[in-house]
């Protein structure tokens, strides 16, 4: 699965994406927040809420309980502020 | 009906939009834009949009064909700019044609609405030497939320 990062996401974590292995624990976007959340450090604070965050699947906005299998793009940001 | 959907580095001219957006469009009636400015508010010197390439794109499309199956549009740009941009820069640009007004004017305010809640671009803001991202707002939230109702 390639991950992506944006905002203060990215910031906090110290990168903008990189490539994680999906394995069969990992069903779903809450399930691979917590996996990364539990590496500590930038990734504990960027994870530590998820209120504050937002998800997207396949560039699909998501929610925690959307499915994830190998191959996905899955990306994590704070709530957009365009326009 | 398609849409044109930029996101640029560039600035862009409004009345060369509407030009465009009209050329080929004889039932058109009715042009309805909203051009987004950098604010000069408390003290901010500029804004850096960032946004989620790929995603960006497709998230517009999908708003602007949900205008297009509420409103019988004849037209629509979105224009939406990234970088960093300083205060009285034009920002984003939507332009909506349709036969008569109500549409293209309702459509507009449609697009921006959800432009602001569902589109993937994040402001990251300049205050002096100090940077920080802005956050989102329940307003914008609450405004695209009423169309839900509609």
């Amino acid at each position: 699965m390639n991950i992506l990062y944006f905002a203060w996401v990215r910031q906090k974590v110290g990168r903008s994406e990189e490539t994680i292995e999906h394995t069969p624990e990992l069903r779903t976007v809450g399930d691979l927040a917590l996996r990364l959340c539990a590496r500590g450090g930038g990734y504990a604070e960027a994870f530590g809420d998820m209120s504050r965050l937002r998800a997207a699947v396949n560039q699909a906005h998501a929610s925690l309980g959307t499915t994830i299998d190998s191959g996905d793009e899955i990306a994590f940001f704070p709530p957009v502020t365009g326009g | 009906m398609s849409a044109n959907i930029h996101i640029q580095v560039e600035d862009f001219d409004v009345s060369d939009e509407i030009n465009a957006l009209t050329a080929e469009a004889p039932l058109t009636g009715a042009v309805a834009t909203f051009t987004g400015y950098v604010r000069g508010d408390d003290g901010l010197t500029a804004l850096t949009l960032e946004h989620y390439p790929g995603m960006t794109e497709h998230e517009i499309s999908r708003i602007a064909a949900d205008a297009a199956r509420r409103w019988s549009l004849t037209g629509v740009t979105i224009i939406h700019r990234v970088g960093r941009l300083e205060v009285g820069e034009r920002i984003v640009l939507v332009a909506v044609a349709s036969g008569h007004r109500a549409a293209a004017f309702e459509a507009c305010e449609f697009l921006m609405d959800y432009l602001k809640t569902r589109a993937p671009f994040w402001k990251l803001e300049e205050r002096g030497g100090q940077s920080g991202w802005v956050e989102a707002k329940a307003s914008d939230d609450a405004a695209a939320e009423r169309w839900r109702k509609s």
